[in-house]
């Protein structure tokens, strides 16, 4: 209390009022920033990380997609080249800072309250683009708090972006395309990867990727999950076990293997902490990971000047990210008056057109359809509301 | 010739881990069937929205077209087995095969990642889509480039039988013990 008010309050004359204020530095926020500073609005950009790309950094494998849209590229060079592009553009940047407050959300210029190491104090902004990406899910089991139990993500950032490999033999849980990519990855590090367990009968992530550990000597077994780790200074040994197709545990069929790290890749949730704040409405779209702000074709939320892109708007892949970060970075310049509707709704059309094509097939169509039945709602609670 | 059942739908089997069903099988010994010299040999089954492949290739030899979650049409004519394909290919999926490469052997190629690298000449183990060792392998070719962006592209010699399932190597540490057990 006392040291917000110290360094808030007799700040406040020096406020400053930005065109667009984004939070999140993923690739939907770096887009949102990039695309509404070319189009010369002032943008700051916040991230609570020490640098910029949010995940971007931890992913050292190539992306799939569209090949004139950056796909056949490794994650970590698609954030250099989008880093560079800010500094060209001269968005300013406000790093290991979180944003703890929005106020005043409804009205035009909305007031944010950001936390440094330092310091905080309030910004103010007139437009908002919320781009928090999501958060890992875990299952909970007997020995899960014992050191060496993570999610894959945070053994993503140990190996790759500190160069520390978590651990020597790893058991992940989960064959979705994360689960399955950090393992490949793991194998890269030269970390030994005992097996891939999946509760359900098959894997959820791309037959590619699961592909390119098997053949490396990976065991993925499906129906087997984890049902205890062992360990008093960290992990020792995991129990995991065969399910019925109920996901019931089949006692007999226990098998306890020696690993010192245990990895959940068991899904992401949106993380809408600041939506919520916001007033925004949301929704709930189990395709799309959970709960979701509810959101229009141009990414505005239910809260005039409120924006959200990436994982936040649903989870999906790093391509769609991009593509929703520019909606709304096109979008929140548009209604700023930095650029004209036509261009706008030219910009917008050809990113549906892409979106519409990454989201078709049996992996991106429901995704397509959840999203088509989310906007669609939005636009009825839009309508009641006027 | 064209490998038309290979083009346009996603096979009915999808295969529930990865490794491709009989059926794609099937689809992929067809392609080798009437033979040249090295060849592509393309192992994407599933309808995920991905198009690199048909612009790493300059001959115009795989085709996706529009919506980019098609699968691959793969003209074997237009193939000359140069292999840009299997660095570029972000699934690792596509793999260089000449069933020709001496009475006895085939030449295999494949995308690698990891390191050390093998040197040429080095004995080797291949594995097949288990990762299970089923035969030796001698390194003829370590391709690396720029352009390849540290995807590797490996090429061993195998018994001729093993050429459709050998898909990854192991470079050896107590090999002997292994093989054969």
């Amino acid at each position: 209390m006392c040291k917000a008010r110290e360094t808030g309050r007799h700040r406040q004359e020096a406020r400053e009022t930005y065109d667009v204020a984004v939070l999140g530095s993923g690739p939907a926020g770096l887009m949102a920033a990039i695309e509404a500073s070319r189009r010369n609005c002032r943008v700051l950009l916040i991230d609570e990380n020490f640098k910029l790309g949010g995940q971007l950094f931890k992913q050292i494998h190539k992306f799939f997609g569209s090949s004139d849209h950056f796909a056949g590229t490794r994650g970590f060079r698609i954030g250099e080249m989008l880093a560079a592009e800010l500094k060209n553009l001269r968005v300013e940047t406000s790093l290991n800072t979180t944003v703890i407050g929005i106020f005043d959300a409804q009205s035009e210029t909305k007031r944010l309250a950001i936390a440094t190491y330092e310091r905080s104090e309030e910004v103010l902004a007139k437009k908002v683009v919320v781009a928090t990406g999501a958060i890992e899910n875990v299952v909970p089991f007997p020995g899960w708090t014992i050191p060496g139990v993570m999610g894959v993500g945070a053994a993503q950032t140990l190996m790759n972006i500190f160069r520390v490999p978590p651990g020597k033999r790893s058991l992940i849980v989960g064959a979705g395309n994360v689960g399955l990519i950090v393992a490949y990855q793991m194998l890269q590090a030269g970390i030994d990867v005992a097996a891939i367990v999946e509760a359900m009968p098959r894997i959820g992530g791309y037959g590619v990727h699961a592909a390119k550990i098997l053949r490396m000597g990976v065991p993925i077994l499906l129906s087997h999950t984890i049902r205890k780790a062992i360990g008093t200074e960290h992990v020792e040994k995991a129990v995991i076990t065969e399910v019925n197709k109920n996901f019931k545990q089949i006692r007999r069929k226990e098998k306890t293997i020696d690993v010192d790290i245990i990895c959940f890749a068991v899904g992401l949730t949106p993380n809408t902490e600041l939506t919520r704040l916001a007033g925004c409405e949301h929704a709930y779209a189990h395709e799309l990971g959970g709960w979701i702000p509810l959101h229009d074709n141009t990414m505005e939320t239910t809260v005039d000047g409120i924006y959200v892109a990436g994982d936040l708007a649903g989870i999906e892949e790093a391509s769609v990210a991009i593509d929703g970060g520019k909606l709304a970075g096109v979008s929140a310049a548009e209604a700023l008056g930095f650029t004209t509707a036509e261009e706008a709704e030219k910009v917008r059309k050809g990113i549906w057109k892409r979106l519409n094509e990454l989201r078709s097939g049996p992996f991106g169509e429901p995704r397509r359809k959840a999203n088509t039945r989310k906007v669609a709602e939005y636009r009825r609670k839009r309508e009641n509301a006027q | 010739m064209r490998n038309r059942n290979h083009a346009r739908t996603q096979t009915d089997e999808v295969s529930l881990i990865g490794i491709p069903t009989e059926k794609e099988m099937h689809i992929i010994l067809n392609i080798l069937k009437n033979k040249r010299g090295p060849m592509a040999v393309i192992e994407c089954f599933q309808q995920i929205p991905c198009n690199v492949c048909e612009t790493s290739c300059q001959f115009g030899a795989i085709r996706i077209g529009r919506p980019m979650t098609n699968l691959p049409d793969f003209d074997q004519a237009k193939c000359r087995g140069c292999g840009v394909c299997v660095s570029k290919c972000p699934g690792l999926a596509i793999f260089v095969i000449d069933m020709n490469y001496s009475p006895g052997e085939a030449a295999v190629s494949l995308p690698y990642e990891f390191l050390p690298l093998p040197r040429i000449g080095e004995k080797v183990q291949a594995l097949n889509r288990y990762g299970k060792p089923i035969c030796f392998g001698k390194i003829l070719k370590v391709a690396s480039s720029e352009n390849f962006d540290k995807t590797h592209v490996i090429t061993i010699s195998v018994p001729k039988k093993h050429a459709m399932n050998a898909r990854s190597i192991r470079i050896p540490k107590n090999m002997r013990k292994e093989i054969g057990s």
